[in-house]
């Protein structure tokens, strides 16, 4: 079984340091970071603990099977420390509070799952999804919440994890397609590390898009178009799919172009930033970002994650660069014209 | 029909007058709480003229006379509790002038909000004028009247203060100039550096005499307009972000809304703030003075700016805004009203601790909603409640509610707005007695026979 093990020794001897030597947003040499991530491991007080901004990036620059994000999440929660002010960390908890408004389609034994986001209910259109839809489910009660590890509280995660698993086990359901790297990474990884049984097979979006896109290739016509990838903060809580990325974009004919914030570089769309700790974080962050891509090339600017499309959409489209979905542009390779503008 | 009603026809024509129980039944009440009392008659001019003669002949039969906008303030204000005329404005729509350069527009007394809004936008892109949340068939003349606010109070004050000029048609059926225009076919000042005689009939109600034509200031037109929203759980803090807020001089429209529903709402104090700019960098360096202004809070965890998806954004740059309406049938019944007292500032955490009491007491569905005035010289504290009109004990709980609520504003401070004649007694009770005076002394001398809007602002 997947485990969230933190091991101290393997920190000890680890060579690189890389969970916070790599941190985009603390500046620490190696030795400072051996020194602060062994302090976070015993228990101890660290400014990392205060100044780590929840990008996710340390569970995915770690290569010695150590969880460092969440080990930092934890310590946060036992220290009683607020990532965020209180009133946006309530307004998160009471977001994704259940109230029987959700929605589900005509279920069959695989099924897409869309969490709380009505984008999905816009986005997922088309002979991409037409072996599936309209078999879905959306909304709080199938919500995985992992989105309060960025407000260091995985009590409620463990509390309402149980009850979504229910949710999806009453469907009775095989497989379920996850639209967000969140849902993917509970289901995947999380939910089994806190002990809790998935009733069925999670599958990562990106590799049911690559999949649908193999079956369609006969219509893919290449898109001939420069992009620049917008990668969420959550795809490192399921790096081992990052490559789809590049998979779907060969397949399309899309060119991602080659530039500094990419891959494990990548920066994040900078609104939980905005959240946290207010303005100058965010707009430096979203600033250097723009700007590689506008000095690259890019001519799309494609997203994974709704939440960072509704941040940074319309920032890009003022400097000039389209922003799309990815689902959006895999529609445009098989000759579909995607409802929302791209 | 009778002698008045005939004659009441030769000055306005057979169409526009009626003494018919359809319409008896429409103009005796409001969309408020309100009980309702009946027109004799119903009358719609179309000029001053015909105003002056309907006026004269109310004067010399001794009958009531009610002039009347859309009817929309909720508190009764146009009811004619003691029957006689209601003048219906609605006719009297011209827009007489817009002097671009000197950025005002003089309208007629039945001019709706929407209706000016659409010219403007249409003819002269660059101006504004203050746009209340009101529905959008609200008139100016009556907003005004009230002292109503818009989008621009939190610059520029009461919608009251943008006035430039008034034209009145007085208890005597004289009509009467004020300000710049009583001596210049310039309407730039409502009083200034004359004697300010426009207080004769603001806030009135229409007890003093008719707004015919009034000159309304209007503001540049930014070609861009955004929102932010910072929450905080502590509304005792809410005094001191509105002072930052205000400090930078970089917002426009400033509320703050609280309320249970829908969830995302819950718990939490939300301080919009509206800045407007004509290129992205000035709204951009607007933001960011305004982010800074707010940084301490962020800091100390006791406040943020929450994320405004783009699906929410249209909804909140919406003018008017329609989502007092949508709170109207929170419990379907298309029934709504409000208390808005006008009230310091810093009286906004005890308000929002009187709101979230008095709906636990009367189980109501309620809404805290509130507009900066000026720079954070006042505010309108609105202690909204949404209930079923088709559910009488639910209706009088809301009625226990804002009796409560007409009570509790004084003794905090408060001076009510647009209130209803039981709200007004309390205001003048309260009144020093010079100004009480004063006020009686006004009446007597401009309406003697006690013609107009009876029951309103009446000293005795």
């Amino acid at each position: 079984m997947y485990k969230l093990q933190f091991d101290t020794n393997l920190c000890k001897n680890c060579p690189t340091v890389d969970c916070l030597v790599k941190c985009q947003y603390i500046d620490l040499d190696k030795d400072k970071a051996k020194e602060e991530i062994l302090k976070i491991s015993e228990g101890k007080d660290s400014f990392v603990l205060h100044d780590c901004v929840t990008c996710y990036g340390c569970e995915e620059y770690c290569k010695r099977g150590n969880h460092p994000f969440y080990l930092i999440t934890e310590r946060r929660q036992e220290k009683g420390m607020l990532t965020a002010p209180r009133a946006i960390t309530k307004q998160w908890i009471n977001i994704g509070e259940p109230r029987g408004k959700f929605k589900v389609g005509d279920i069959k034994k695989k099924i897409l799952s869309f969490g709380f986001m009505p984008e999905f209910l816009q986005l997922v259109q088309g002979r991409l999804f037409d072996d599936v839809m309209p078999s879905y489910v959306f909304g709080q009660e199938f919500f995985c919440n992992v989105v309060y590890i960025h407000f260091a509280n995985t009590l409620i995660i463990k509390g309402r994890l149980p009850k979504v698993l229910d949710n999806f086990r009453k469907l009775d359901v095989e497989e379920v397609v996850c639209m967000h790297d969140e849902c993917y990474g509970a289901f995947a990884s999380l939910a089994p590390a806190y002990g809790m049984e998935v009733p069925f097979k999670p599958i990562h979006y990106f590799e049911y898009l690559y999949n649908r896109l193999k079956e369609l290739s006969n219509e893919i016509r290449p898109l001939n178009i420069k992009v620049a990838y917008q990668r969420p903060c959550s795809s490192r809580l399921s790096s081992d799919k990052h490559h789809f990325v590049a998979d779907i974009m060969q397949l399309i004919g899309a060119e991602l172009v080659d530039r500094k914030y990419q891959n494990e570089n990548a920066l994040c769309c900078g609104d939980m930033f905005g959240m946290l700790s207010g303005y100058d974080l965010r707009h430096d962050v979203q600033t250097r970002n723009i700007d590689d891509m506008v000095d690259n090339g890019a001519e799309y600017c494609f997203f994974n994650c709704p939440a960072c499309q509704n941040t940074l959409s319309e920032k890009v489209a003022k400097r000039g660069i389209k922003p799309a979905h990815i689902i959006d542009l895999c529609r445009m390779a098989i000759g579909e014209k995607p409802e929302v503008e791209v | 029909m009778s002698d008045i009603g005939r004659t009441l026809a030769t000055i306005v024509g057979e169409n526009y007058v009626s003494d018919k129980k359809e319409e008896a039944y429409f103009y005796a009440r409001d969309p408020g709480l309100m009980p309702d009392h009946k027109p004799d008659y119903v009358v719609l001019p179309k000029t001053t003229g015909e105003i002056q003669k309907i006026v004269k002949l109310a004067n010399k039969e001794k009958i009531p006379i009610v002039p009347m906008g859309a009817g929309l303030a909720l508190t009764g204000l146009v009811i004619p509790l003691k029957g006689g005329i209601v003048i219906d404005m609605k006719r009297m729509n011209k827009i007489v002038e817009v002097n671009e350069r000197a950025r005002y527009a003089i309208v007629e007394g039945g001019t709706s909000q929407g209706f000016l809004k659409a010219y403007l936008e249409k003819n002269y892109p660059r101006l504004r004028h203050s746009l209340p949340d009101a529905p959008p068939a609200a008139t100016i003349a009556a907003n005004v009247m009230i002292h109503g606010q818009g989008r621009l109070a939190q610059q520029y004050g009461f919608n009251s203060d943008m006035v430039s000029g008034l034209e009145v048609v007085l208890p005597s059926g004289e009509i009467c100039h004020i300000g710049s225009s009583s001596m210049s076919s310039d309407w730039f000042s409502k009083g200034a550096p004359l004697p300010d005689l426009s207080g004769l009939f603001l806030g009135w109600f229409g007890a003093t005499g008719i707004i015919t034509k009034l000159a309304l200031r209007l503001y540049p037109k930014k070609k861009m307009r955004d929102v932010d929203i910072f929450i905080t759980d502590n509304e005792n803090l809410v005094p001191d972000m509105i002072f930052e807020i205000t400090h930078t001089e970089m917002a426009e429209d400033v509320l703050i809304f609280t309320q249970p529903l829908p969830m995302m709402f819950k718990d939490n104090h939300h301080v919009s703030y509206y800045i407007t700019g004509d290129t992205d960098e000035e709204i951009e360096f607007k933001r960011k003075m305004l982010w800074k202004a707010l940084e301490r809070f962020i800091k100390s965890k006791d406040g943020g700016f929450m994320s405004v998806p783009p699906l929410m954004k249209p909804t909140l740059l919406e003018m008017p805004q329609r989502s007092a309406s949508r709170l109207a049938d929170v419990k379907k019944g298309g029934g709504f009203e409000y208390s808005g007292p006008i009230i310091m500032v810093e009286k906004y955490p005890e308000c929002s601790r009187k709101l979230v009491e008095l709906s636990g007491k009367y189980d109501l569905a309620y809404s805290g909603m509130v507009r900066i005035i000026g720079r954070g010289h006042c505010m309108m504290f609105g202690f909204a409640f949404t209930f079923n009109r088709a559910d009488s004990d639910m209706m009088d709980r809301t009625r226990k509610a804002l009796k409560e609520i007409s009570n509790y504003v004084l003794k905090i401070g408060g001076v009510y707005w647009k209130p209803t004649v039981d709200e007004q007694h309390l205001a003048i009770e309260r009144m020093d007695p010079n100004t009480r005076n004063l006020m009686k002394m006004i009446k007597d001398n401009l309406d003697p026979n006690r013609i107009m809007n009876p029951g309103n602002w009446e000293v005795n």
